[in-house]
């Protein structure tokens, strides 16, 4: 494992970036020409969508990785973070400006429609999330800014039970992104190797 | 009932470039099937009633049988054997028994109807469809006195039908009709499309076409239809009762629990069409409101 995570620690950090924006304009343009299909814009919403709650389950995954296998993600965490709010946007955007267009209806979908409400909440619980995702905040939050991000939880959650609640019939795979969530999380539990033992680890 | 259904809907005189080659194989298919006489002279549409193209009716789907994807019944339809093919007719009829599909298309005539399709999702399509009226169906079965309804019955045959290895609903799908909508004009059994049969992911052989209802209604790849006395169990129904009633007429002005029915995006317009509004009974409101005068459609939604 050591040597995997040498190998990993020459990554640069600005690769996943990179990597990981790239689908946003390539879907984009995928829906342009036509090759999400005859629907596009809820195919686009769809895309983004999920792939933010991928990046989200990525993000709770590092934290158990180090843990359990000794496997340490932490240099791209914050990366992985901040794609997971930029696909939140797109996805978000998408829905307001070219699926549903008009704004009564948007601002009655909030309120009325306990899906999109569950996703407007977990929204708005990462805009303070996605503001302190720089180095400066790191430091004058201190130990306060571990506290701050430990409402990747809820919203990881709430992404996840947004996606349960909006698909018709009993479907498998947003209860698999639910179950995973709730594992991840579960994993974080106090329960052994103790906590000072990963302090001394970093 | 008494009267048929004259069709008003053809495409425009002047068809855009993009529906043209659509227009070529409805026309082509209808020669095809002997029915170009049925063309008649092009009357100019009212609005926007130019027919989505095949690649939009084909490959945008919802037929849970195999999968939730929208391409997934294209993707896995092709599996489905649709020959042969038979119907069991039974319940409150004359002449129950299994009708073999083309003894069915021997007793009935085939015509184009250009229908609006409006999916409860809020999506909505514009379909071709080549078939006969229900009411020809069921006239010739015999509807005995007492039958108040008619259930459907979609195949079920898990070996063909991958999406059913999930009980995403309780298989088989079933639907329902009052009997007054069954032998309603507009109600058609459909099967062809543009002309040509029924794509397997569009409920080959025989599918029921109900224009003013939402799409889920119009159930597909048909193998048993039961008059009956009672209201018949309906898959979506069953399956949540607060979302979906048993009469789920198109209504702009009630909404589904967890989305608004106000407006509908057209599929095939691309990245940046507007929504359009959603007509009460998509349109259909001088034809079939007088079906439910009387009745509380917020509550027998």
């Amino acid at each position: 494992m050591e040597r995997v995570n040498q190998t990993l620690r020459r990554i640069p950090v600005w690769s996943i970036y990179l990597l990981g924006l790239l689908p946003l304009p390539w879907l984009f343009y995928l829906g342009l020409t036509g090759d999400l299909g005859p629907e596009p814009v809820k195919a686009l919403e769809h895309e983004y969508g999920e792939l933010a709650l991928k990046l989200l389950v990525l993000v709770l995954a590092v934290t158990p990785l180090r843990r359990f296998l000794g496997l340490n993600l932490m240099k791209f965490r914050r990366a992985l973070g901040v794609l997971c709010f930029a696909y939140v946007v797109a996805h978000l955007l998408v829905w307001l400006v070219l699926d549903v267009q008009i704004p009564s209806q948007i601002l009655a979908d909030i309120v009325k429609r306990p899906y999109i409400t569950v996703g407007m909440v977990a929204f708005l619980l990462m805009l303070p999330l996605a503001a302190t995702s720089n180095t400066v905040s790191v430091r004058r939050l201190g130990s306060g800014w571990r506290k701050l991000h430990r409402l990747t939880y809820p919203v990881a959650v709430l992404g996840a039970v947004h996606y349960v609640l909006l698909v018709k019939g009993f479907q498998i795979e947003p209860l698999v992104y639910l179950a995973m969530i709730l594992l991840l999380l579960v994993l974080r539990l106090p329960i052994s190797p103790p906590r000072s033992a990963i302090r001394a680890r970093e | 009932m008494a009267r048929r259904w004259t069709n008003t809907l053809t495409p425009e005189d002047v068809t855009p470039e993009a529906a043209f080659w659509n227009r070529r194989q409805i026309i082509a298919g209808m020669a095809g099937m002997g029915l170009a006489s049925l063309a008649g002279p092009v009357r100019a549409a009212e609005g926007d009633l130019e027919p989505n193209s095949w690649d939009d009716v084909t490959s945008y789907c919802n037929f849970y049988e195999f999968g939730t994807g929208k391409s997934d019944p294209k993707t896995y339809a092709g599996r489905m054997t649709t020959s042969p093919w038979s119907v069991k007719i039974d319940g409150l009829v004359d002449k129950p028994g299994d009708y073999d599909f083309q003894q069915i298309l021997g007793e009935m005539t085939i015509e184009e109807r250009i229908y609006r399709f409006r999916c409860v999702e809020a999506w909505s399509m514009v379909v071709p469809w080549n078939g006969f009226e229900l009411a020809d169906l069921l006239n010739m079965a015999g509807v005995q006195e007492g039958a108040k309804y008619v259930a459907f019955e979609t195949l079920y045959r898990p070996e063909e039908m991958p999406g059913t290895a999930y009980r995403v609903l309780d298989w088989p799908y079933r639907e329902g009709l009052r009997l007054d909508e069954a032998m309603h004009p507009l109600t058609l059994m459909a099967t062809g499309i543009f002309g040509k049969p029924l794509p397997n992911q569009n409920g080959a052989p025989l599918r029921l076409v109900v224009p003013w209802k939402y799409g889920f209604k119009s159930i597909k790849s048909i193998v048993r239809i039961t008059l009956t006395d009672q209201e018949p169990p309906t898959s979506w129904n069953m399956a949540n009762a607060r979302e979906y009633g048993f009469y789920s007429n198109v209504n702009p002005n009630v909404d589904h629990p967890r989305w608004s029915q106000a407006t509908e995006r057209r599929i095939g317009s691309g990245m940046f069409a507007s929504r359009e509004p959603t007509l009460m009974f998509n349109g259909y409101e001088e034809e079939v409101a007088s079906l439910y005068a009387g009745m509380d459609l917020t509550k027998q939604f």
